[in-house]
C-alpha cells in the first residue's frame, strides 16, 4: 500500500506533472512568480485546496448525483478557495493585495477541477488526498523555479533579500519581471522538463 | 451638458482600448491561457471562441457588478462575491447556449460547442474580480468588459495564425506544442507592452 502510494505520489508530481506535462492551470503560474513570496503563499493556497477538495468530492462521491457534479464540484473547490483568500487575507494582507484577484482564479484552476473530476470522483478517499497533495506539490515546484529564476534577475533579490554584492555586478533585467519574462522562462522550464522526460521515457522502453 | 457626454464618451472609449491593449487579459495579466493553449492551433476555432468570450464577458460583468453592488454590498456579504461570480458565470453561459440554440442554428453549431468551456476560462472570472478594484459606474463596467474579452478575441486569433505557420515547421521535440506557443505569446507580450504607457487611467 505505501508502495503504491509512493508511486502514485512521484507519478503526479514529475510524470504527469500538471504544468509543463499536462499544461494546465498556467495562468497563476505566470501571474505571481515575480516575487518568490508571493509564489509561496500561492502554492500553499492551491495544495490546500487541491489536496482538500479532492478529499472532500471522493468523500461525497457515493451521494453526489452524475448529473449535477460538475456544479458540486465548483461549490466545493470553491468554499475551500473562499477559506484560503481569507487566511492569506490575515496573515499576509500586503501580500493578499497583490495577488488577490489571483487566488480567487484558483477555483477556475484547471489542475483542481482536473483532479477533483479525473481521480477524487472515482477513487477512496485516501488516495484522493494522496492525488490531490502531489498534484498540488508538482504545481509549486514549477512555480518556484520560475520565482527563483525571475526574481533574481528582475529584482536582484531572493525572498526580499539582497544577492551578495549586487551593486558591483548586479544590472536590473526588468523584462523579467515583466510579462514578457514570465513567458519565456515558462517555456524555457517546460522545454527542459519535457526534454529529459522523453529521455528516460526512452531509456526506460529500452 | 454636450461637454459632460463628450467626457463620458472620451473615458468609455480610454477604458475600452486600456482593457483592450495596456492591460490586455491575456498577455498583461495571464488570464485565459488554458484555453489558448488548448484551442489556439486553427484560427477558425479560435474566432469562434473568441467571439463568444466577448459577448460572455460584457454580459457577465455587467451581471457581476449588479449584483455585487446592489445586493452583496447592501448586505454586508461580500465574502460570498467568488462563489456568486462562479454560479453566475455557468448561470449565463448555460442560458445563453438555450437562447442561441433556440434562434439559431448555425449560430449554435458555430458557438454553442465553445460555451461549455468558457465556464471554466479563468479570463471571465479574471474580469469580474478586477472590476472590483476599479472605481468604474456601470456603463464604464461595460466597456470593461467588451474591451477586457476584445483583447483576449485580438490575441487568441493573432497566435493561432502564427501557430498555423509554424506547426508545419520542424522543431526541436521538447518544444513543440505548448512550449514554442509560450515562446510566441511572450513576443507578442513584448509587442504588447509597448502600448503601455500610451494610455494612464
Amino acid at each position: 500500500m505505501s508502495n503504491g502510494t509512493a508511486k502514485l505520489f512521484l507519478k503526479d508530481v514529475w510524470n504527469d506533472n500538471p504544468v509543463f506535462r499536462q499544461v494546465l492551470g498556467i495562468c497563476s503560474a505566470l501571474a505571481v512568480t515575480n516575487l518568490l513570496s508571493n509564489t509561496l503563499f500561492m502554492c500553499a493556497g492551491v495544495t490546500a485546496v487541491t489536496a482538500l477538495s479532492s478529499l472532500t468530492v471522493s468523500l461525497l462521491r457515493n451521494v453526489t448525483p452524475k448529473r449535477i457534479r460538475m456544479i458540486v464540484q465548483v461549490l466545493i473547490i470553491a468554499s475551500y478557495v473562499m477559506m484560503v483568500d481569507i487566511v492569506i487575507r490575515a496573515m499576509a494582507p500586503d501580500i493578499h493585495r497583490f495577488i488577490g484577484p489571483y487566488v480567487g482564479l484558483i477555483i477556475t484552476n484547471c489542475i483542481i477541477m482536473g483532479r477533483a473530476e479525473g481521480f477524487a470522483s472515482q477513487n477512496r478517499p485516501l488516495p484522493s488526498l494522496v492525488d490531490g497533495f502531489a498534484s498540488g506539490i508538482g504545481y509549486s515546484m514549477i512555480l518556484i523555479t520560475i520565482a527563483l529564476v525571475r526574481e533574481p534577475m528582475g529584482f536582484g533579490t531572493i525572498l526580499g533579500v539582497p544577492l551578495p554584492a549586487r551593486e558591483q555586478w548586479w544590472h536590473q533585467w526588468t523584462i523579467m519581471v515583466m510579462p514578457p519574462g514570465a513567458f519565456f522562462t515558462l517555456a524555457l522550464v517546460t522545454w527542459f522538463a519535457r526534454n529529459r522526460l522523453e529521455k528516460t521515457m526512452k531509456a526506460g522502453g529500452k | 451638458m454636450e461637454q459632460f457626454t463628450s467626457s463620458i464618451v472620451l473615458s468609455i472609449l480610454l477604458i475600452f482600448a486600456s482593457a483592450a491593449f495596456t492591460d490586455n487579459i491575456l498577455l498583461a495579466r495571464f488570464l485565459g491561457m488554458c484555453s489558448v493553449i488548448g484551442v489556439s492551433n486553427r484560427v477558425n476555432t479560435s474566432l469562434g471562441l473568441g467571439a463568444a468570450v466577448i459577448f460572455v464577458t460584457v454580459v457577465t460583468t455587467a451581471m457581476n457588478y449588479a449584483v455585487y453592488y446592489y445586493m452583496l454590498v447592501p448586505l454586508g456579504l461580500e465574502y460570498l462575491r467568488l462563489i456568486t461570480f462562479i454560479v453566475m458565470i455557468a448561470a449565463v453561459t448555460q442560458l445563453i447556449e438555450m437562447i442561441i440554440e433556440r434562434l439559431s442554428e448555425g449560430l449554435y453549431y458555430s458557438l454553442g460547442i465553445f460555451l461549455p468551456l468558457i465556464t471554466v476560462n479563468c479570463a471571465i472570472l479574471g474580469l469580474s474580480l478586477f472590476m472590483l478594484n476599479k472605481p468604474y459606474g456601470f456603463i464604464q463596467t461595460l466597456a470593461f468588459g467588451g474591451g477586457g474579452g476584445f483583447g483576449w478575441f485580438l490575441a487568441i486569433v493573432l497566435i493561432s495564425g502564427i501557430r498555423e505557420k509554424i506547426d508545419e515547421k520542424r522543431l526541436p521535440p521538447g518544444l513543440a506544442g505548448p512550449g514554442i506557443t509560450l515562446i510566441i505569446i511572450g513576443i507578442m507580450a513584448l509587442a504588447f507592452v509597448g502600448f503601455s504607457g500610451m494610455i494612464k487611467i
